[in-house]
């Protein structure tokens, strides 16, 4: 469709939302990522029958794990669209990028700074 | 097999806040079975205590290994050559696996990363329920396959109590009475007559109140 | 059924009258002057009087001990002993310790969960149940021994009674139970306290037709409710309670300061409906903390004066 949606957006394709797996969103942001989205299908439309709603849940966990050591859940959230649905991907891209500019840098790429310095 | 629960993230930190080279050893068995502390969650507790400790601005060194067992020698034998390398370990494994790594490795501190709560079945994935103490005398044959030692609140030999309601144990409705489940199965099995048969004044010295147990085969000792 | 034991209780109802028997909660302190004054409120109009054993587990002053002080008054107690708190030792301990002082009486019961009390925390013990319980009373009556095997110095000497709830859960078994409980020697039974009169009455024909009423003494347990808020929160809120929605409509039906009046009727009519019933041989008036009712309830239902026996 070629809309526009921010720059700092790195895409990962997966066949499933299903495949995402807890340690992949947990390394993210120990890689110095400053927030992760997992975007699937709308629910009840998994290809896989409910491939979505186990990101769901290992969503949640990710957030939990991440408020507990101080980084902040709010930086990792699970998105559900249809992939007809541009228009709404890119405003979520900028509702997203609105939401961890707000939170601030990753904490973690702050003290790899400090310590490279 | 045997279930556990994985401890609090807080916990587990105050447990070892102040070790900087630490191993964290999972379990391929029943902790991999209950998702508490198989080799996934060994690398989700290393990732999370990794983040933590980077964010408090402290150096910790966080390694991840997970042992076939950690209840038998040969297993456990495995990390000989490296565990002197570590000011601590946290085991994943349950309290038979946390404690017989502690009794190998004597100069390490082996903290627990779990809860160990009871031997158990899966009822679906997600949700694990207890069925047996190991009470060292096994009565499953006069009622009808279901325990009333594990399964009833009050472990009555005789049951049920005067607080059965519908079904369900007076302490909570998520419970099932373990004498109206031996009962239906009596029932089912054309034998509701044996509940009228008195099971006498059990024999605890096997269990628990007996002291520390051991079972010794002859047989099979080299 | 001839009396064993020295127990006012059981030769009352040896001797075939309605036997009445009600019980007191000992305080939540030490002084024991309280249950006294409870005691002191029913004594002429009941043949025993039951102490509750750390009722509903919460922590009260023990029941042997308030049985001792009222059994020095002249008193005829009922020792309520359940095997949530006591492995056997202490449960064998404590019946003799009732029949050092002449305590005739005991009532053996699981008791309830300590979920339900001011120590949900806690160990429980449930080295016996009470089926296993009136086993064990009945081997140190009848045989002076200790379960270990030993013989008894002066064995106790106690009228055994135990509990039935007509109303919980399977209704299919309570009979069978009653037989159980037979079968181990219980000889006297207070029922849960009963509001449904028909199931009542069908529990009592299934027993009945077994020929248990023959073989155990049944004393039905009634309860006056004081407030419709109390009926409602028995219907809602106690496992094993059977509470017609007919009783609560009664209690709501009346302005509150009549509640308690009507409770106490709907208990006398209760118990005039009863005493027809083959195999009742008496009444258990449990009227916790409202102990000053038993005298009317007692009166109004024909059961006073009290019987006198040797």
């Amino acid at each position: 469709m070629r809309l526009q949606y921010p720059g700092n957006i790195r895409i990962i394709r997966v066949p499933c939302t299903g495949k995402v797996d807890i340690l992949h969103l947990l390394r993210a942001f120990e890689k110095g990522a400053d927030g992760a989205y997992v975007v699937g299908c709308l629910e009840g439309d998994c290809r896989f029958d409910n491939g979505n709603l186990r990101a769901r849940k290992r969503v949640e966990q990710a957030k939990e794990i991440l408020d507990a050591i101080g980084i902040g859940g709010e930086r990792v959230q699970m998105v559900n669209l249809s992939s007809g649905e541009g228009p709404k991907f890119a405003q979520v891209a900028m509702e997203m990028t609105e939401k961890i500019r707000e939170a601030g840098p990753n904490p973690l790429k702050i003290v790899k700074e400090k310590n490279a310095a | 097999m045997i279930v556990a629960e994985k401890k609090p993230l807080e916990e587990i930190i105050e447990e070892v806040k102040d070790f900087n080279k630490i191993l964290i050893a999972g379990c391929n068995e029943c902790v991999t079975v209950c998702e508490a502390g198989g080799k996934k969650e060994v690398g989700i507790l290393a990732s999370a205590l990794r983040m933590y400790f980077m964010n408090q601005g402290k150096k910790v060194q966080i390694e991840e290994i997970t042992l076939e067992r950690q209840c038998d020698h040969e297993y456990l034998e495995e990390l000989r050559n490296s565990i002197d390398q570590y000011d601590a370990v946290v085991s994943l494994a349950c309290g038979v696996g946390v404690q017989f790594m502690a009794e190998k490795y004597l100069t390490t501190p082996i903290f627990p990363g779990v809860n160990t709560c009871f031997m158990g079945v899966t009822e679906e994935r997600g949700v694990w329920s207890e069925r047996c103490q190991g009470c060292g005398q096994c009565i499953l044959g006069k009622t009808a396959g279901i325990c009333p030692i594990s399964r009833c609140a009050k472990r009555l030999l005789n049951g049920p109590c005067g607080g059965s309601t519908k079904g369900k144990c007076e302490i909570s409705k998520d419970l099932d009475c373990a004498w109206q489940l031996i009962i239906d199965r009596l029932k089912e099995l054309g034998r509701l007559d044996d509940y009228e048969e008195i099971i006498p004044i059990k024999d605890w010295s096997t269990e628990r109140a007996g002291g520390p147990r051991k079972v010794v085969r002859e047989d099979v000792m080299l | 059924m001839s009396a064993k034991t020295p127990s006012r209780l059981e030769k009352i109802l040896d001797a075939g009258h309605m036997a009445v028997t009600s019980e007191c909660g000992p305080p939540r302190g030490s002084d024991i002057e309280e249950v006294v004054e409870k005691a002191e409120l029913i004594k002429n109009h009941v043949d025993a009087i039951n102490i509750t054993d750390n009722q509903t587990s919460v922590t009260r002053l023990c029941s042997l001990a308030a049985c001792i002080r009222l059994k020095l008054m002249g008193l005829e107690p009922t020792l309520q002993m359940v095997t949530r708190d006591r492995n056997r030792i202490a449960l064998q301990s404590d019946i003799l310790g009732a029949a050092a002082f002449d305590i005739h009486n005991i009532l053996c019961l699981s008791g309830d969960h300590q979920q339900f009390g001011d120590c949900p925390q806690g160990q429980n013990v449930f080295d016996l149940d009470s089926m296993q319980l009136i086993q064990t009373v009945k081997l140190m009556r009848d045989e002076g021994k200790f379960l270990g095997g030993d013989e008894i110095n002066r064995p106790p000497r106690l009228f055994i009674g135990a509990a039935a709830n007509p109303f919980a859960d399977p209704f299919e078994i309570r009979v069978p139970r009653l037989a159980k409980k037979i079968a181990a020697g219980v000889e006297f039974i207070q029922t849960q306290c009963i509001y449904n009169l028909d199931k009542f009455e069908l529990w009592m024909k299934n027993a009945r037709d077994r020929g248990l009423h023959e073989k155990v003494y049944i004393l039905a347990g009634v309860t006056p409710f004081k407030s419709a808020g109390m009926a409602k929160y028995m219907k809602n809120r106690v496992p094993g309670m059977d509470v017609p929605d007919d009783v609560v409509k009664r209690m709501s039906g009346v302005p509150k300061e009549k509640q308690a009046e009507e409770g106490i009727d709907i208990c006398v009519e209760s118990i005039q409906r009863l005493k027809e019933v083959e195999g009742v041989r008496g009444f258990h008036i449990m009227a916790i903390d409202w102990e000053e009712k038993v005298p009317e309830i007692s009166e109004r239902s024909g059961l006073f004066p009290r019987p006198k026996v040797e």
